[in-house]
């Protein structure tokens, strides 16, 4: 009984790692389409953080659940984890940079005459 | 299970295109700088996937290189910016010396 689990589990581990790489790859897909096409430039830096980190998770997963061998899923986790810790670490050192730089968020409803503000 | 695998690949292809045009085109300089980075995080997801495409995972440890050089990088980039020089401590300066 057991082992006929353990094959079902190993035979659909790596579909289902599949799957989970394509919706990865479609968050990211969508993330730089905000990245090309929002306003602002603090928005864009929002849409790009956010699908780094949730798109990667998501292939890096995948890709672990395809993994031939278990030295191969521990690679995938390293680079996890360091993606993890590093994508909102720039993404902050960038932010910060623009904004000591003395970029202007674009705000309120009627924002459309300024243009983004050109850091001097 | 290989399509699929051809489809993601495809699909970060694209998102790195559509980068690269932000890239281009960027009015500011931390728009450019902001789609390099997340260009160097989807070439990172980009060779990892294409080792399981071409059935070769060792393409992981390229992958892994990738992301601390790209980390880096991106640290070294806004820094040149900000103080026109690397000869310049990154601790926080106090405000009796001004803006940097």
């Amino acid at each position: 009984m057991i082992e006929t689990v353990l094959q079902f589990l190993g035979d659909t581990a790596p579909i289902v790692g599949a799957v989970l790489a394509v919706a990865g790859a479609f968050f990211t897909l969508v993330g730089t389409i905000g990245v090309l096409r929002f306003p602002d430039f603090y928005t864009r830096l929002h849409g790009a953080s956010v699908t780094d980190t949730a798109g990667a998770s998501l292939l890096i997963i995948g890709m672990a659940l395809m993994a031939p061998h278990w030295l191969v899923a521990t690679k995938l986790a390293a680079i996890w984890l360091f993606l993890f810790l590093t994508s909102p670490t720039a993404t902050h050192a960038i932010a910060n940079a623009a904004y000591v730089a003395g970029l202007q968020p674009r705000t309120g409803p009627g924002a459309r005459s300024s243009e983004d503000g050109e850091a001097t | 299970m290989n399509t699929l695998l051809s489809v993601a690949t495809l699909f970060l292809m694209l998102g790195l295109g559509l980068l690269l045009t932000r890239a281009l085109i960027g009015p500011t300089l931390y728009d450019r700088v902001l789609a390099v980075n997340s260009f160097g995080t989807k070439i990172v997801l980009l060779l990892g996937l294409l080792g399981f495409v071409m059935g070769r995972p060792d393409f992981l440890d390229i992958a892994l290189l990738y992301a601390l050089i790209n980390f880096v990088s991106t640290i070294a980039i806004l820094k040149f910016f900000r103080y026109r020089s690397f000869q310049v401590s990154l601790a926080r300066k106090t405000d009796a010396g001004g803006e940097g």
